[in-house]
């Protein structure tokens, strides 16, 4: 059964919007068409968590205005703090809830033929490129009503394109700041990896607010075609009130790697799905992902990999915290495809409940539809253990303390594995944070 | 004052609402080596575990004291800080903690906020226990006993009590599972502990043990109750004759405690 919903923007104002922003003829129509799709179509159905009652279509401003940072100097010091020392603003993107502001790339690449822009000026700007691979390959318009919302309501993100055998070293860096309460975001991240080029990319979703009532549809493609390898850390801390979905999609192909290091800390309702499809012959994808819920929080993560391709190889590491009264899902699938021979899954999910409120479920699921294959799972859901913490408290330590140790070290396996150090380092602090 | 004093009175445990220690009377004073034996299942764990606050043990009656203080009423970090130290028979393996941030999250927490040890300042003094204790030197970077053998766990053990320095030590069984050359780099860890500051009660089955750390004193526990105390030629003649000969001297039967028949 899906509720009726009266949604606040119209086709109109949709054309309208697209006309402001200069966007070309193909892309008011691709608005326009995907607006028809998202009144018609179901919305999607997390497994295990109801939705019904949550709002991702109603507010009341589609667009705030921000001022943009005239310099790295003026930033606020929970985006410098992201940012690291100067080398490190080379290549950054920043942008202030909707506002492109500041962008930066080096001559270097730039001379290489890499770019790296907000959405909006990349549609005009780069038309053909973005027109090619928006909701084209990774994820699709028509899947349900929340992605057809999101294309038509596109107000932010960025296309990140790097051509053929260009190996980029430095990290490509994102920050999408979140400071005003009225903002509703409609994020659309593209990150283009041409045949045997690699790429590392960090983006950040962070609330400076305490709590807002906005509602966040994020959707990123990663297109890693042959050869290519990426790199993807996200950290998100979205402030309390804030509902989100965020959809974070990859599609490799032969012989091509994307590696996720995923820090999912928003404080907000959300629904996560994270998906690797292993399209290419020899193709690999690796997700990690840290989790902490508190306060009164439902989460939703769905973390998957599909394999289309032979000798593909997919893994799935998830270690998840509860708090407070959070509760949390946690659904693993392990996909393979007929066809995809020689193909190995595995995976596993951890969660950690710390209060009697606390609510954490764990599902891993394999859906094999070929016999010569190799898959794994493994899932625990569990509190802390009583004896662990009397064995610390024995040494002195304090109970507090104690269950810090147990926590961190519960989440430490998936944290020093992740293969990019900021995101390692940013996670640290967030963790700290949020268990104390 | 040389070294504290830990006072057992009329000490009753039950564990699942079972009574296994059924009056135990005991005091260690610091310089002083005491070693309490028997056979499986008489309540010598128990006890150890009582005194340091296991939280499935529940002490219904008695009391015990260290110095003039209460160590009942206090939670179990507090009676690790206040001097108590057990090492464990089956030490707890903490997966993404390191041996070396606990051990120096240990020791910080009893040093207190602002007399923090300082990184270098650890790191020496666990290098040197360390390399004392014969231990591989890349176990300070593992995660806290995991893994480890029961020979590595039992020297980690050690590591922890020369690390932390108590007042009082309780060694539960800390000989079981340890070939002949672990044993006596354990022993050697704790000798080197020794002196007038130092009080330990050392729990064992086998006499083994005692060849390597003279005790002051050796007690029989049976029953749930020390049935008999004596010097170091008590737990010599334990090893030759057994311990029938104590059993057909106090009229005892069947020496276990809150054990199904």
């Amino acid at each position: 059964m899906t509720t009726e919903t009266n949604l606040s923007f119209d086709k109109d104002f949709v054309r309208s919007f697209s006309k402001e922003m200069n966007e070309p003829a193909w892309m008011e129509e691709f608005r326009v068409n995907a607006f028809e799709l998202s009144e018609t179509l179901p919305m999607p159905r997390p497994d295990k968590t109801k939705i019904d009652k949550w709002n991702f279509t109603q507010f009341d401003h589609h667009t705030v205005k921000s001022e943009a940072f005239t310099s790295i100097a003026v930033l606020p010091e929970e985006v410098k703090a992201l940012i690291g020392d100067e080398s490190a603003t080379k290549n950054l993107y920043i942008q202030r809830n909707q506002t492109p502001a500041y962008i930066s790339l080096s001559e270097d690449l730039k001379a290489q033929g890499v770019i790296f822009t907000d959405i909006i000026t990349a549609v005009r700007e780069h038309s053909e490129l973005v027109q090619k691979y928006l909701l084209t390959e990774a994820v699709k318009t028509d899947e349900h009503r929340l992605i057809a919302f999101h294309a038509a309501l596109i107000n932010g993100g960025a296309f990140l394109y790097i051509p053929k055998n260009i190996e980029i070293k430095e990290p490509i860096h994102s920050i999408y700041l979140h400071d005003d309460a009225d903002t509703n975001l409609f994020n659309h991240v593209i990150v283009v990896a041409d045949d045997n080029s690699s790429v590392t990319y960090v983006e950040n979703y962070l609330s400076t607010l305490e709590s807002a009532n906005g509602v966040f549809n994020i959707v990123t493609e990663v297109i890693a075609k042959a050869g290519a390898k990426v790199q993807y850390g996200a950290v998100d801390t979205l402030a309390k009130g804030v509902t989100t979905y965020v959809n974070r999609r990859g599609s490799a192909g032969r012989d091509a790697r994307i590696d996720w290091a995923l820090g999912l800390m928003n404080e907000g309702n959300t629904i996560s799905e994270n998906t690797t499809n292993l399209v290419g012959d020899g193709a690999y994808g690796d997700t990690k992902t840290v989790v902490v819920g508190r306060g009164e929080q439902t989460q939703n993560f769905t973390t998957k990999v599909v394999h289309f391709g032979k000798n593909t190889e997919g893994y799935i590491l998830k270690h998840g915290v509860m708090k407070d009264s959070a509760s949390s899902i946690f659904n693993g699938i392990g996909h393979i495809l007929h066809g995809a021979s020689k193909s190995n899954a595995e995976q596993e999910s951890r969660v950690l409940m710390l209060s009697e409120k606390a609510r954490g479920d764990a599902n891993p699921i394999l859906l094999i539809d070929e016999d010569d294959v190799t898959a794994g799972h493994a899932a625990s859901v569990g509190r802390v253990d009583p004896v662990q913490l009397y064995y610390l408290m024995s040494r002195g330590i304090p109970k507090k303390e104690a269950e810090r140790l147990v926590i961190h070290g519960f989440l430490a396996p998936v944290v020093n594995q992740l293969p990019i150090e900021g995101v390692k380092q940013q996670l640290t602090a967030v963790i700290e944070r949020k268990v104390r | 004052m040389a070294g504290s004093t830990l006072t057992i009175k009329d000490l009753h445990v039950e564990i699942d609402g079972k009574e296994i220690l059924k009056g135990v009377n005991l005091e260690i004073k610091g310089g002083e080596i005491h070693a309490i034996m028997g056979p499986n299942g008489t309540g010598k764990s128990t006890l150890s575990s009582a005194i340091m606050g296991h939280p499935k043990y529940e002490v219904t009656s008695g009391n015990i004291t260290l110095d003039d203080q209460n160590v009942l009423e206090m939670e179990v970090d507090e009676r690790a800080r206040a001097g108590l130290f057990l090492a464990m028979q089956y030490p707890s393996e903490i997966n993404g903690v390191t041996n070396a941030d606990f051990l120096r999250s240990a020791l910080n927490s009893r040093l207190g906020e602002g007399n923090e040890i300082s990184l270098m300042k650890f790191i020496r003094k666990m290098d040197k226990q360390m390399e004392f204790l014969e231990m591989d030197l890349d176990m300070a970077q593992r995660y806290l006993n995991e893994g480890f053998s029961g020979g590595e766990k039992k020297r980690n053990e050690i590591l922890q009590l020369m690390m932390l320095e108590p007042k009082i030590a309780i060694l539960d069984e800390i000989d079981s599972g340890l070939d002949i050359d672990a044993l006596k780099v354990v022993s050697k860890g704790i000798n080197q502990m020794r002196g007038e500051e130092f009080g330990c009660l050392v729990i064992t089955h086998y006499q083994r043990l005692l060849n390597y750390i003279t005790p002051d004193y050796v007690h029989v526990m049976m029953q749930g109750r020390i049935v008999k105390s004596g010097g170091p030629e008590l737990a010599q003649r334990l090893e030759a004759e057994g311990y029938d000969w104590i059993k057909q001297e106090l009229g005892i039967e069947d020496e276990t405690v809150g054990q199904e028949a």
